[in-house]
């Protein structure tokens, strides 16, 4: 069946097809239902990760998914702080650099995009946090004689752990606080001595990762395409083992017949990097061919936390849905 | 207003050979959109261009044998609408599918 999908060959030297394009044809949108796939691999919602295949689609579509997923999926990060007080060493730029690059946790789904020009936010479409914190010596645990920063002072060290939600309107009705404020809470902001003291006032809102990549609600969005290997002959012994070293773990298996003999047999070419260490060996390179299927997309996408990785894809096919529809309503009133 | 169309591009509505410009738009809606409806056999050449990484503007040209550009070019919409749509389906299909397993 693989035998008639389209694929590009690696080659020792060159690289060839199998077949000539597909992509140039005319798209056919009954050809493309009829071939178009879906299938979920792997889906980690306490890591906040997804990996899944899109078969049977135009790498240009496959691209578009994924720009979309970085740059135009929305999410909440801090916008603006307000320096009340700020004597730590760190500079006010620095750290307000450093506060917007949290990633917070708040359904962006659930706010509007700030108007632009309009001053004040609303509880629709800002979130409001505090921090505010001093540090001192602590007098009792310095009677033991250490010498450690976080024995001698009190709050030395701030942590995102230390910023506070405030909610502004009906926020409060409508969240719960464990479902807003930032994901993680040992994210080390700044670090502090006696004396020194933070009180800022941060406003978060929302926008799209082409503003600014904190914005981006993915740590990584990417594809690549399924490998694909055979095994031309029969590799026995230890060429077999060479072989098995040759690719990634878990693509080639060793297996021991009735008669004794070692046989190298293809187990799974999924995880396979594409390492041409095969070319290596005179002996083993005209034993397989690596190839990668052109139409097979492999994507993994990996959330920083607000959304589920499976809602971020669907919003980015949902975003680019509605920007068609948002044109062709246009293009009506032309 | 998002799409608008390059002066001198022709003002006649029929014109078979047009010049689109999309504000606010880059290569994700334009390479999507070249990819759909450079393959209808009546078109006989579709393409983008982002002028300048400054401005956020996409420039999309459509020449046709025969017919209007703008039909293509509604075509091509609504077609990327539809595999937007199929996609949707589909995953969350697939996601049911997965998570009730």
């Amino acid at each position: 069946m693989d035998g008639e999908k389209p694929r590009v060959i690696l080659n020792e030297f060159k690289i060839t097809k199998n077949l000539p394009s597909s992509f140039t044809d005319a798209f056919d949108m009954k050809k493309f239902k009829k071939l178009f796939k879906v299938v979920i691999v792997r889906r980690e919602a306490e890591n906040y990760e997804i990996e899944f295949d899109l078969i049977g689609i135009h790498p240009a579509l496959a691209n578009t998914f994924r720009r979309l997923m970085l740059s135009d999926v929305p999410s909440m990060a801090i916008e603006k702080v307000h320096m009340h007080n700020n004597t730590s060493i760190i500079q006010d730029e620095v750290l307000a650099h450093r506060l917007g690059l949290i990633p917070l946790k708040a359904d962006p789904r659930l706010f509007n995009f700030k108007v632009p020009g309009k001053k004040e936010g609303t509880e629709h479409d800002t979130l409001e946090f505090e921090l505010k914190i001093k540090s001192s010596y602590n007098k009792e645990a310095n009677k033991k004689d250490s010498s450690r920063a976080e024995d001698i002072y009190k709050n030395n060290k701030v942590f995102s752990k230390h910023i506070k939600w405030i909610p502004i309107g009906n926020q409060k009705e409508a969240f719960k606080d464990k479902d807003v404020g930032p994901i993680h809470d040992d994210i080390l902001i700044a670090k502090m001595r006696p004396g020194h003291e933070l009180d800022l006032k941060l406003i978060a809102i929302k926008g799209v990762g082409k503003d600014h990549a904190k914005f981006s609600p993915v740590c990584t969005a990417f594809y690549r395409l399924h490998p694909h290997i055979k095994l031309l002959r029969e590799v026995e012994g230890e060429a077999a083992y060479r072989l098995q070293k040759c690719f990634s773990a878990g693509v080639i298996d060793v297996k021991e017949e009735p008669n004794g003999r070692k046989v190298a047999v293809l187990r799974s070419a999924r995880y396979d990097t594409g390492s041409r260490n095969v070319f290596r060996y005179d002996d083993l390179k005209d034993a397989v061919i690596m190839s990668r299927i052109q139409d097979h997309f492999i994507f993994t996408v990996e959330s920083v936390g607000a959304l589920q990785p499976d809602e971020i894809f669907i919003e980015a096919v949902t975003i680019l849905k509605n920007k068609c529809r948002s044109m062709l309503d246009e293009l009506s009133t032309l | 207003m998002p799409i608008a169309q390059l002066a001198g591009s022709g003002s006649d509505d029929s014109a078979k050979s047009k010049t689109f410009v999309f504000n606010d738009e880059g290569h994700t809606l334009g390479n999507a959109l070249r990819c759909i409806i450079s393959s209808y056999p009546e078109v006989q050449f579709c393409g983008y261009t982002v002028p300048h990484p400054a401005e956020n503007k996409m420039h999309f040209r459509i020449q046709m044998y025969n017919g209007r550009a703008v039909d293509a070019l509604r075509k091509g919409l609504e077609d990327l609408e539809e595999v937007c749509t199929i996609t949707l389906d589909r995953f969350q299909a697939e996601l049911e599918n997965f998570t009730g397993s």
